[in-house]
């Protein structure tokens, strides 16, 4: 099949050698006025394109804050961070919307589609901030449900699908804007078994088509796919 | 955002929220129907009264000759100023200022009209009076011209209700009457006015004649009072003035001397009405806003809650690239659609409640409201104005929402 990303020919950006996450000690503060919790402590990694990355630690090591800088989410409190080559660092607001929308499709445990828009709707959504125009949204969300083995369900909504539906309607959708990166964090994690595995199989699909994904998951079948992991603890990334 | 996109999710939140909808929009439109209808009640209380006030005149001065009330060159106070038609005539042509003047003399007479008789109030006074207090001839029919005063013609231009009395539904001009014994032609009927105040009788049972056949017909030779106008209404004051001190040397009394010569002024009444309806409007049109204003804050809170309930979804469409002018724009949008179809209900709404008032027949008494697009205009603008305070807010926080915060929501 032919999934919308990475092999595209306007892929990398010169100079990064294919090199979609450059990460160079990256620290995170949350700052609750008493406390101070450092969720990072200075994390360096780089992803080249391409890589399918599974992120495995205990919870509370700091894999979702990393998940959500590495999505320019968030922005980090100290450290250099660059996106297929684009430092994000010192972007304001409205930049890291773009960059979000322009480079990054999530997935996420809790499927965060939008309840009162149907499947098409939900996937043109991106688009929609990217200035595609409507017909072009259309259809390629329209195909990217087709493509998620949901064609006969895109005027469905979320509360009509299964959550293993709901999860291929999210992937779909983080496919919308042919993103640089493919983010998820814990997409298995509110799935029975076999749904489980199907959007498991849906995400090895992908990465087999080309895309970069970085996956945060406890799920132990999830990590023994993807050829690289990455464990965190205590807001550090650890040798295995 | 397309607007086909914006207004399907506009729709859907307010089907969601239903009965927040209703009410919100309920209390915009409830503002906007009191801040144009306090208004065009007002606006239409002015109209009327400051029609019935001009049923006297539009805005003349009425003066009286009458006694001296101090000593002038050894003559004691008390002494009577006798004026005839021709100090008027004087006073037209060596006073400069004076737009038009008329003297006027009146008395009682019996008219007879075949079998009918009735006493009637009878005016004498020149064609310049008819303008300046506002009789207007209804259709076929003319007030005193020049040629009659010169002629002293046996013509008479008659009150409308009189003329009902007399001719019921017959066409009363052309008609003669018999007026103090004389046969007089009826030559016009007063078409019918508003007159709230009067010095000698309402002018709707009323007959005017010439002046000339005035005195010709009773004899008499001195004038009960004069009314005259200026240019401007402003310039009243300053041309009584001068007509004051014009006939103090003419007729010898003091210059100083407010009595000799009685003055009423009628633009004193129309100013001071002008500024009590100013402040009448203010009053009103700040009751009015002040509802708008607990509307807007009705608004605003709503749209408050909308934004709370919708952290979640807000945070989501962030994370795929929403930027913060986007969320902002929703949500000042749908306040703002919201507040235009309130305000745009109320409009209708006033604008029915002011046509259903005018079936009322309550025109004499406190008018006919009036939704002039002025009204229209200023009740759209703090329409806008609150629409758009009561959005910016909750836009404002909605924009500014952290969105990995928002969507644990
Ligand atoms: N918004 C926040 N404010 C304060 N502390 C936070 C916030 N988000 C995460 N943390 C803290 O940062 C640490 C890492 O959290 P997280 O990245 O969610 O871990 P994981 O996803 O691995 O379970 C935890 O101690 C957590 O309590
Ligand atoms: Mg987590």
């Amino acid at each position: 099949m032919n999934w919308p990303f990475a092999q595209r020919d306007n892929g990398a950006p010169e100079g990064t050698n294919g090199r979609i996450i450059e990460m160079r000690g990256i620290q995170k503060v949350y700052d609750t006025g008493k406390i101070q919790v450092e969720a990072l402590r200075g994390i360096d990694l780089t992803v080249e394109r391409g890589e399918f990355v599974a992120v495995v630690g205990p919870s509370g090591s700091g894999k979702s804050t990393l998940l959500n800088l590495l999505g320019c989410l968030d922005t980090p409190t100290e450290g250099k961070y660059l996106l297929a080559g684009e430092p994000v660092a010192g972007m304001d607001r409205d930049g890291l919307a773009e960059v979000r929308n322009r480079r990054v499709g999530f997935v996420f445990q809790n499927f965060n589609l939008l309840p009162q828009l149907s499947a098409l709707e939900n996937v043109e959504m991106p688009m929609l901030f990217g200035g595609v125009p409507s017909r072009q949204r259309r259809e390629r969300a329209r195909k990217l449900l087709e493509q998620v083995g949901l064609g006969d369900r895109v005027e469905h909504k979320p509360t009509e699908l299964s959550g293993g539906q709901m999860q291929r309607v999210a992937v779909a959708r983080a496919l919308a804007m042919e993103p640089d990166l493919i983010l998820a964090d814990e997409p298995t994690g509110n799935l029975d078994t076999a749904s489980g595995s199907d959007v498991l199989s849906l995400l090895t699909e992908l990465w087999r088509g080309g895309a970069t994904l970085v996956v945060v998951t406890h799920d132990t079948a999830l990590a023994e796919r993807a050829p690289r992991i990455v464990e965190m603890r205590d807001g550090r990334i650890v040798d295995r | 955002m397309s607007l086909q996109a914006f207004f399907r999710q506009l729709g859907r939140d307010l089907v969601t929220q239903k009965l927040r909808t209703f009410l919100t929009v309920f209390g915009i439109t409830w503002g906007t129907v009191a801040v144009s209808l306090l208004l065009a009640f007002g606006l239409g209380l002015q109209r009327q009264q400051t029609r019935s006030m001009a049923g006297l005149g539009d805005r003349i001065v009425i003066a009286w000759p009458s006694r001296t009330s101090k000593p002038w060159q050894g003559v004691d106070r008390g002494r009577r100023i006798l004026m005839r038609g021709e100090d008027i005539l004087f006073l037209e042509r060596s006073v400069p200022g004076v737009a038009a003047i008329s003297p006027e003399m009146s008395t009682e007479l019996k008219a007879r009209w075949g079998t009918k008789v009735r006493a009637v109030r009878v005016s004498g006074v020149w064609p310049s009076y008819g303008a300046m207090r506002n009789m207007i001839p209804q259709e076929g029919g003319r007030f005193i011209d020049a040629l009659d005063q010169a002629r002293r013609r046996r013509v008479v231009f008659v009150g409308n209700e009189i003329a009902g009395d007399l001719f019921g539904t017959q066409d009363a001009v052309g008609k003669v009457v018999q007026l103090g014994g004389s046969p007089f032609t009826v030559i016009g009927v007063l078409q019918p006015k508003e007159q709230d105040s009067a010095y000698s009788g309402r002018d709707h049972s009323k007959f005017v004649i010439p002046e000339s056949t005035f005195r010709a017909l009773t004899g008499r030779r001195y004038l009960d009072d004069f009314i005259y106008k200026a240019e401007r209404p402003k310039l009243n004051a300053s041309l009584t003035l001068r007509i004051r001190n014009t006939l103090a040397r003419r007729m010898h009394f003091d210059p100083s001397d407010d009595q000799a010569i009685q003055v009423w002024d009628t633009t004193e009444m129309f100013q001071f009405f002008d500024t009590f309806m100013l402040a009448f409007n203010v009053f009103l049109g700040v009751m009015g806003l002040l509802t708008l204003v607990v509307g807007g804050i009705g608004v605003s809170n709503i749209m408050n809650v909308v934004v709370d309930e919708r952290t979640r979804e807000i945070g989501i469409k962030m994370a795929l690239g929403a930027k913060g002018r986007t969320i902002l724009l929703q949500f000042l949008a749908e306040t703002l659609v919201i507040t235009a179809a309130g305000g745009a209900a109320g409009l209708l709404l006033a604008f029915g409640i002011c046509r259903g008032v005018s079936h009322l027949g309550l025109e004499k008494t406190i008018g006919n409201p009036v939704l002039s697009p002025g009204i229209a205009i200023l009740t759209t603008v703090s329409l806008g104005l609150i629409g758009f305070i009561a959005g910016y807010f909750p836009a404002r926080d909605a924009a500014r929402l952290d969105p990995v915060v928002a969507m644990k929501v």
